[in-house]
């Protein structure tokens, strides 16, 4: 029995199991890429011009 | 079968075919519209104002953190939803998220709206969202749930936080006006779950849930459901009474909680399974009713205030 025979690379995935994978790594980029998003504008709102104000 | 094509086919079973839908499920979207709404109203009501943006993410971490509950309990409850009619096509008892999936995805949602609602809002709204779904998920479903039947009075603190939270958002503060939100919310939910439980009796009775009418008996249950409603009917007009709603929204609130005390009496004098529990479904039914109507008429007249005052 070869050592690694039992990892994920060497499970053959069924049509199912790739399109939902497929679908799920979509969604968790779009979400990801949301909350980046949320974040950015978050901060600028919540500092305003505050944002500007850094000690040299 | 040997034992390495038994592995392999376990691996390979293991590997999800849930969708990203699924996982919406999971988070018990009925229920996260009427926290969004609720707590948009307790917003709508405080004094003061927010920015846009940060009004939205509030909004967006007090919903997000109220599915993460959702999907802890289905989670934890999954053995019981699979022989529950009314929860039997949840996403974990068909096999379509796995119990550890859903684990995860509860605490990564609960982590992750708790700590932005807390820097981009405030540490008090943030910390009200992180007690509610402790008690939702440990308090009211890993212990009261199964072990007394007062768990859905106890448990109902959890769905009364929303607008809450949605005051603490806007305020930084806990105030008198936000508790009677809590309290409308608090009161509503054993008469309204009660009136479920008497016509879903035997689900209840099948996954050993203490329900109040499984373990008083139906005539405890329907008296209990009709002293509640009277409170329903007295806090709901409370907002008026103390000045933070209007007489008009006082009124509305009057008629709807005497429709309300009504319905309660019906199901505690005339209710029975021999009418096929016609009283606790109208009481079930207008129970929604009643609560979306008393925060449209708050959030309302909030409005208007903001739009006149």
């Amino acid at each position: 029995m070869a050592e690694g025979k039992y990892t994920q690379e060497n499970i053959e995935m069924t049509e199912a199991q790739k399109k939902s994978q497929r679908a799920r790594n979509i969604a968790l980029a779009l979400i990801l890429a949301g909350f980046v998003i949320l974040l950015y504008f978050g901060t600028q709102a919540k500092l305003g011009a505050n944002i500007l104000q850094r000690p040299l | 079968m040997t034992v390495e094509s038994i592995r392999e086919e376990d691996t390979a079973k293991l590997m999800s075919t849930a969708m990203p839908g699924d996982y919406y499920k999971l988070m018990k979207p009925r229920v996260m519209y009427l926290v969004i709404f609720t707590a948009f109203v307790g917003m709508l009501m405080a004094p003061g104002s927010i920015d846009p943006w940060l009004g939205f993410i509030a909004i967006l971490c007090i919903s997000i953190g109220a599915g993460a509950s959702g999907a802890l309990n289905m989670w934890y409850d999954s053995d019981i939803d699979r022989i529950m009619k009314r929860t039997e096509k949840r996403p974990i008892p068909v096999g379509q998220v796995q119990e550890s999936e859903a684990l995860t995805f509860g605490l990564l949602l609960s982590a992750f709206s708790v700590v932005t609602l807390g820097l981009l809002v405030n540490w008090l709204s943030a910390g009200l969202l992180a007690f509610t779904i402790f008690f939702y998920a440990v308090i009211y479903t890993m212990w009261l749930k199964r072990s007394t039947p007062q768990n859905i009075v106890i448990g109902g603190a959890a769905g009364a936080f929303p607008p809450v939270i949605g005051w603490a958002a806007m305020t930084g503060t806990i105030t008198i006006e936000s508790i009677v939100l809590f309290a409308i919310i608090f009161l509503w939910t054993p008469p309204h779950f009660w009136a479920l439980a008497l016509f879903r009796l035997k689900d209840y009775e099948v996954a050993e849930v203490p329900m109040m009418p499984n373990v008083q008996g139906e005539a405890s249950t329907r008296l209990q459901t009709f002293v509640y409603s009277i409170a329903v009917g007295i806090t709901g007009v409370l907002p008026a009474v103390i000045g933070f709603a209007s007489l008009v929204y006082g009124a509305f609130a009057l008629g709807l909680g005497a429709w309300f005390i009504w319905l309660g009496y019906k199901v505690w004098k005339k209710g029975s399974a021999e009418n096929g529990y016609a009283h606790e479904k109208k009481l079930f039914g207008f129970s929604i009713i009643y609560l979306f109507a008393i925060f449209a008429a708050l959030g309302t007249e909030a409005i208007i205030m903001r739009l006149v005052g």
